[in-house]
């Protein structure tokens, strides 16, 4: 069952930036768009394992720092030609505060 | 409830239109489709390779009918539109179909020209224009040897060999003396000719066709001179003509073609053209290249942004028979007062003739080895002074073929397995297949399907060259200037215009002000804006960390396994005892996995994770080491040797120099990465000519070299100017970086700058006008006052701290 975790507060994570959340089993990226929408997705990028935390966000995409990949921060697919997809993480935000949907196995290692 | 938009032709041109409009508002219209042809979309340049079995007519479709349904468009094919009723606004199909439009497209393409002589209806005379054509052909070719061709330009040729390698006995026959006369110039011309009757066509020149004969089916024709050629079969691929029979019975203003404007528009605001039948500023174009960019234009103006303006095309052409290397743009047979530049080898079968105005190139025709075609087409388009390398101009643009293939630059002679992009490991084979299955027409397609080219970029001619021969004259090389990215129209140029001349001075002014159409622009255009605005407004544009490439946004150069690379700055290479023991402890303090020296004389340290960073520069900066921006498209290393300090053939002290102009020009962003060397005599053992500035110290001064580059492809550099004094080797290098800084473009490293804006531009600007180098160097002066701040050691401080911190699960 997903549990609602608190992570950040959205300031934290930078405009048109990222934040990374270092799991045991997994890296979380959590993005914020321009328009404060918030993204959670697994921090590699499924071309070669590139930290998409890294790259430059715009609209509500990610560009990967090593070859130039476009994700689509929503659906974690490779965008364009590109074929791809990376794990997506179910996130909220309320009163300015981030949450993640974590199994509680995550947890667990956390 | 949505606009109707209509389209009338189910071609190149109109397609692509709908494709761009659909990029750029999927939602806007309802969309109808009508073409006479029973297919979907298919790729009409590729007729010849399918005449010449070469393709199938599956390889040569652009989009299935899958793509209509995929996108909501009604499509009708195998209807012909009979009228447009403009009162009413709809039109009615031959089988009685109507649609109603708000919009009309028209791209109606054109007719064959078939020459108005008796027997032209006889069974057996057939144009080259559409599959149905090609079908003919094959079929004729099946059960009759003879055919004959009229017309021996670029059509005519492509369908004699096409019919020739069908096994049939072809004959051209043309009206003039030479081949291909709108193409090739008379020598050309006579190659081409030779090399077409080498394979087995034959040729009857000056030949007027006067009649042709035969009872019900073709049996020959017969010429003005009252002689007779036998025929089972007559192509007429005399030309082509724009068809404009729909509008001209609707009134629509028609001259040669549908007159348009340049947003497209005919003389019914209603109502668009593009492709073959339209007929912009007097020319109606045959060829497929300006349709790419006549559709961008109509489909800003459908989806009402309203902001793109069509101005014309250059065009080349190149020839699609198979083992014949022909290319021809511009004006190539020269006017009075013209130059020309000839390069004639018969043994080698080349041919390469220039023509020159002005220190421009205005026509170019190439024979047998076209390799630099698209180069000297580009050279043409952009208008750009050849003056300082005429004399190898002929030779061939160096830089192609770099990655891994040496000299090899006849690119369609190697074979399909030849690895063209070195970084991405893509070879020949994969590029064209990628471009005839994807309907590929541009660089950035290829590129986004291959990869080929996207990385160090040095492949780009090759993989041009191939676009260029696969898809023949369809090659979108047409674009006068070549937008920044994909979130706007405007060049580099012209954005780094609008910065200064409007005072633009945020990145969201900048794309509101020149109507990005994305809204937070891209990972191309944002670090490229970023920089222009930091290079225009020194000491008052907030740096974007968000707009930086991570390398810049954290200081250090990432690495295949997401850690960093720390390069401490070691001015002019030359360290100590103390520094070296420093840096040893400090590599050690923090279990640096490698330590190694890097060609720039200093050491990198490699291994580091993100959040261990601002510790390891805590430590640098205590014991006095900055950044040494190795991650930067900034002011690298100054690399030097000893000198007259200990060598004994040094003639000036090279290393207190360069350790000079280091501690100068630190900290300095560039719009790519920058280096300097000083060599204490002209034995160069700093190797300050493959610098972007070195210095040679002699004994009477210093030569000053400018543009070299020691990475992808070896540059030497240009000679400046030879100074007497260290502070004029100062004011130069200052002078020299600063106009650099200001008007190269983003991501240009000096090398290809200065060719493209050429060395005489620059010594004008450098050498010869002393107050404006004198203004440079303060320019540049100035902007170092704000840059001279070390960002380690502010990070370590707590300078954007978020940056190099992981999140925590709360609580």
């Amino acid at each position: 069952m997903a549990n609602w975790t608190e992570i950040a507060k959205l300031e934290d994570i930078p405009k048109l930036g990222a934040r990374v959340l270092k799991m045991d089993s997994v890296d979380i990226a959590l993005f914020r768009t321009a328009t404060d929408e918030v993204f959670a997705i697994k921090d590699q990028c499924p071309h070669k394992q590139g930290p998409l935390s890294q790259g430059i966000v715009h609209g509500s995409s990610v560009t990967c720092p090593l070859h130039n990949w476009k994700i689509d921060l929503a659906s974690g697919e490779a965008l364009g030609p590109d074929e791809g997809c990376v794990n997506t993480y179910e996130v909220k935000v309320e009163n300015g505060n981030v949450y993640l949907a974590l199994s509680a196995d995550d947890v667990a290692v956390a | 409830m949505k606009e109707k938009l209509v389209l009338i032709g189910n071609g190149m041109a109109g397609v692509r239109t709908l494709e761009e409009l659909l990029k750029i508002t999927p939602d806007h219209y309802d969309i109808t489709v009508f073409g006479a042809e029973p297919y979907g979309n298919y790729n009409r340049i590729m007729l010849s390779p399918l005449l010449a079995g070469e393709k199938t007519v599956d390889d040569i479709m652009l989009n299935g009918e899958q793509w209509y349904i995929d996108n909501g468009i009604t499509l009708h094919k195998g209807k012909t539109v009979t009228q447009i009723d403009r009162v009413n606004r709809k039109v009615i199909a031959d089988d009685g179909t109507t649609a109603h439009y708000d919009r009309l497209l028209l791209a109606t393409g054109s007719n064959p020209f078939v020459i108005p002589v008796p027997g032209k209806d006889k069974v057996g005379v057939i144009a080259f224009r559409d599959i149905q054509d090609v079908y003919n052909m094959l079929t004729a070719a099946r059960d009759y040897k003879k055919a004959v061709v009229i017309g021996g330009g670029l059509l005519g040729l492509e369908a004699a060999n096409g019919l020739m390698k069908q096994g049939m006995d072809v004959t051209v026959v043309h009206l003039l003396d030479s081949l291909m006369e709108r193409q090739l110039d008379k020598v050309a011309s006579a190659l081409l000719k030779a090399s077409l009757e080498e394979r087995g066509m034959q040729f009857l020149m000056e030949a007027a066709t006067q009649e042709i004969i035969g009872n019900g089916r073709v049996q020959g024709v017969r010429f003005k001179d009252g002689s007779e050629i036998k025929a089972d079969l007559v192509v007429m691929g005399v030309g082509i003509v724009p068809n404009t029979a729909l509008a001209q019975d609707a009134g629509l203003h028609c001259e040669r073609g549908i007159v348009v404007d340049d947003v497209m528009q005919t003389f019914d605001p209603r109502i668009y053209a593009v492709g073959e039948c339209a007929q912009h500023r007097g020319i109606a174009y045959g060829l497929v290249a300006p349709l790419f960019e006549q559709g961008k234009v109509a489909a800003n103006q459908l989806a009402k942004l309203g902001y793109a303006h069509y101005k014309g095309s250059v065009t080349s052409t190149k020839l699609k028979v198979t083992g014949i290397d022909l290319f021809s743009a511009g004006e190539f047979n020269q006017a009075e007062g013209d130059e020309v530049i000839v390069l004639q080898d018969a043994a080698a079968g080349t041919y390469k003739k220039l023509v020159i105005r002005d220190d421009c190139v205005k026509g170019a025709v190439l024979y047998g080895d076209t390799i630099d075609g698209t180069w000297y087409f580009q050279l043409m388009r952009e208008g750009t002074s050849i003056a300082d390398f005429r004399k190898t101009i002929l030779f061939g643009q160096h830089d192609l073929g770099d990655a891994g293939h040496g000299d090899e630059t006849r690119v369609m002679a190697l074979s399909d397995e030849a690895e063209i992009c070195g970084c991405n490991g893509v070879c020949k084979g994969d590029i064209i297949q990628a471009i005839s299955r994807e309907g590929l027409f541009t660089l950035d397609d290829v590129r986004a399907y291959t990869k080929a080219s996207s990385s160090c970029g040095s492949c780009t001619g090759l993989v041009e060259a191939l676009l260029a021969s696969t898809v023949g004259e369809g090659y979108d090389a047409s674009p006068n200037k070549k937008p920044m990215c994909k979130c706007t129209e405007y060049s580099h140029d012209e954005v780094i215009a609008a910065i200064k001349e409007n005072e633009l001075k945020t990145i969201p002014v900048v794309r509101d002000f020149l109507n990005w159409e994305t809204p937070d622009g891209c990972a191309a255009c944002r670090p490229a804006l970023n920089y222009y605005l930091l290079a225009y407004w020194p000491g008052e544009y907030q740096d974007d960390a968000q707009s930086r490439f991570i390398n810049e946004r954290a200081h250090g150069n990432i690495q295949k396994d997401g850690t960093y690379s720390v390069i401490p700055r070691i001015f002019g290479g030359e360290t100590s005892a103390e520094q070296l023991m420093s840096l040893g402890r400090i590599a050690k303090k923090w279990k640096v996995p490698t330590v190694k020296f890097t060609g720039g004389q200093r050491i990198d340290m490699l291994g580091l994770k993100k959040d261990e960073l601002p510790g390891i520069w805590g430590d640098l900066a205590d014991a006095g080491f900055v950044s040494g921006h190795a991650y930067g498209k900034a002011l690298r290393t100054v690399k030097t040797c000893v000198g007259s300090e200990w060598c004994r053939f040094g003639t000036q002290d090279s290393t207190a120099l360069g350790i000079k102009l280091e501690e100068m020009t630190w900290g300095s962003w560039m719009p790519h990465k920058y280096k300097l060397a000083v060599s204490g005599c002209p034995r160069n053992c700093a190797e300050a000519t493959i610098k972007d500035f070195g210095v040679v110290c002699v004994d009477s001064g210093y030569e000053l070299h400018v543009g070299g580059n020691g990475g992808i492809k070896v540059r030497v550099t240009d000679f400046l100017c030879k100074v007497e004094t260290e502070e004029e080797v100062m004011e130069y290098v200052g002078a020299f970086s600063q106009l650099y800084r200001e008007e190269a473009h983003y991501l240009e490293r000096t090398a290809p700058w200065l060719e493209r804006v050429s060395l005489s531009y620059i010594k004008e600007r450098i050498v010869e006008d002393e107050d404006g180098r004198k203004a440079l160097y303060e320019r540049f002066k100035y902007s170092q006052q704000f840059a001279q701040t070390d960002p380690w050691k502010a990070r370590a401080e707590g300078v954007e701290a978020h940056e190099f911190t992981p999140l925590q699960i709360q609580g």
